[in-house]
């Protein structure tokens, strides 16, 4: 058994391309952000308003908060909820993701 | 669609709220069922994003029979015209409308996902709560760093997004949910290095009795440990994860046996490489839609009679959010309450032989689980893990220290006070993550948290919300 996909007989659409902080990461048809990311072997992508650490996918149910980020601009998403769509932009949300 | 039917919300398209839905729907009320997820089948059942279209989505799940029928049940009524789905609608607060027609009513507020900037509103006559549970994390040093992920979390994304966050997995905690996860991150090929559960065997072998109420259950235990051994992963009970270890994301952990009372034993620890630890010591019921609308609660439950009604006129509950139980025991709560709503919308008594079988797997369920609560517990003594600069409030980044010193030097005895002296809680999402650390910490019980709304609301929404309702 090699993947969560092969166990599933998954057969999606073919993948596209999305941004993080600029890098290209290929996405499936149907991922959300976190999945994406996950894939492509990245477990953070916010680090925390106070000691700035790195944060990524706790609850996975949209319950913690902890899997913030940003997508095309807007902070605070939570990436465990958002699904991606061709070209989107995700960058790394630093703090509160805001420029203050 | 006739005005005329009276009309339920249900809150929740899982089990629970899929058995209500039906059983109601069966009745002749009108349904509006309103779920946050994309898909109906809420946590247990839930099913992979439509557009990575799996053929074989029952590889990662159990009593998919079950699913089929709840599902088939769903799309008849919906066809039907008697049920309407809401998908992506999260409801942050559900209100009672005094004094509007005959009959008090019901407003559903909802934000439309996955962004829920903008609000959508559902009015009804009764509201049936199935608004599930949300795991339960004791905190240790190192918790906080990406690769350690609760339990359900794990399930959730490799059930909903078929992936998985590394190659070698820890799974730990305690509770019946570790089994079908280290279950299901082998079958998607991680390697699971270790199960770590902190119950000894011999607390099982002392409930002997109580679990023998539920033969089916204990054989599904034991097919699970039967396919863990097939995957050769290490069973360790009466051990914990004492800390995880990284730098920016995880890399080790270190595990040790558990004495008889609980505690750490000394010398005992060993430390496990791996880039995933899921972990969760069990699971709690979300209450913030019943406590708004001012329901009775039982310790963290959401309190329910034998018709699974709440003490407040128009508001059902069932499934998690009235005891944890599994997913079993929120079908038949789930039915039971949906018939029961039925009825009474329609103004007739409800006749309880209606729902005989439901009613005695919910006798025979809650009496297995909370004999499996005594079984699987945290170690006593879990609070000793807590490091004065473990990170405890993982929004608000305090600290076991800042706490205790919050209770020791400011004497701080209960969770608002700790909050307002430390800010645990005040984060994001509410002290759902910590309030059990938080409590554990102060030595005080986990009160009811009061939160108004169940998720954050755009000031825009809240400004306008009911608007309508002064006509």
């Amino acid at each position: 058994m090699s993947s969560p996909l092969d166990l599933a007989d998954a057969q999606p659409g073919p993948a596209f391309t999305v941004t993080l902080d600029g890098r290209e990461v290929p996405a499936l048809p149907g991922q959300t952000v976190a999945a994406a990311l996950w894939a492509a072997g990245i477990t953070s992508w916010r680090t925390t308003r106070g000691a700035g650490r790195p944060r990524g996918i706790f609850c996975g149910i949209g319950v913690c908060f902890d899997c913030l980020v940003t997508v095309n601009g807007r902070p605070n998403q939570r990436a465990c909820l958002v699904p991606l769509n061709p070209g989107d932009a995700i960058r790394t949300q630093e703090g509160t993701g805001h420029d203050d | 669609m006739t005005t005329e039917r009276p009309h339920l919300a249900v809150i929740g398209a899982g089990p629970a709220g899929l058995a209500a839905t039906v059983a109601a729907a069966s009745h002749g009320v009108r349904v509006t069922l309103v779920d946050a997820a994309p898909e109906a089948g809420g946590q247990f059942y839930r099913q992979p994003a439509a557009e990575l279209r799996a053929r074989r989505p029952e590889a990662l799940h159990h009593q998919w029979r079950t699913w089929e029928r709840l599902r088939d049940g769903l799309r008849t009524h919906v066809r039907a015209g008697l049920v309407r789905h809401l998908t992506d609608h999260h409801v942050w607060c559900v209100e009672r409308r005094p004094g509007v027609g005959a009959h008090p009513g019901f407003t559903v507020h909802t934000l439309l996902g996955p962004e829920q900037q903008d609000p959508a509103e559902v009015r009804a006559d009764a509201v049936l709560l199935a608004t599930g549970g949300y795991e339960k994390v004791l905190p240790f040093p190192g918790w906080t760093l990406p690769g350690v992920v609760t339990a359900g979390g794990a399930q959730a994304m490799l059930k909903g997004t078929l992936t998985v966050s590394g190659r070698t997995a820890v799974v730990a905690g305690t509770g019946p949910l570790l089994l079908p996860v280290a279950s299901g991150l082998a079958a998607a090929g991680v390697e699971v290095a270790a199960l770590v559960e902190s119950a000894a065997p011999k607390s099982f072998v002392r409930r002997t009795r109580a679990l023998a109420v539920e033969p089916g259950k204990v054989a599904e235990g034991a097919r699970y440990a039967a396919g863990l051994l097939r995957h050769r992963v290490r069973l360790l009970s009466g051990h914990t994860v004492i800390e995880a270890h990284g730098a920016e994301r995880l890399e080790a952990v270190t595990v040790a046996a558990l004495d008889p009372d609980g505690r750490v034993r000394p010398g005992t620890g060993r430390r496990i490489a791996c880039d995933t630890l899921a972990v969760g010591h069990g699971m709690l019921p979300h209450t913030d839609l019943a406590e708004t609308l001012g329901c009775r609660l039982d310790g963290p439950n959401v309190h329910a009679d034998e018709e699974q009604r709440t003490d407040v006129p128009g508001v059902w509950a069932a499934g998690e959010s009235t005891g944890i139980g599994g997913a079993a025991l929120a079908l038949a709560e789930g039915h039971i309450a949906g018939h029961s709503a039925a009825a009474r919308l329609h103004g007739t008594e409800p006749d309880p032989n209606a729902w005989a079988a439901a009613g005695r797997t919910r006798t025979r369920l809650r009496a297995f689980f909370a004999a499996l609560d005594d079984v699987y517990a945290p170690p006593a003594h879990w609070t000793e893990q807590i490091t004065d600069d473990t990170v405890v409030c993982r929004c608000e980044e305090v600290t076991g220290g800042e706490i205790r010193a919050a209770v020791a030097d400011l004497g701080a005895g209960d969770l608002r006070t700790v909050k307002l002296l430390t800010r645990a809680g005040m984060g994001w999402c509410q002290g759902r993550m910590c309030a059990p650390a938080v409590a554990g910490l102060t030595g005080c019980g986990s009160t009811a948290s009061r939160r108004p709304f169940a998720r954050p609301v755009p000031l825009g929404v809240l400004a306008r919300a009911g608007e309508d309702d002064t006509v």
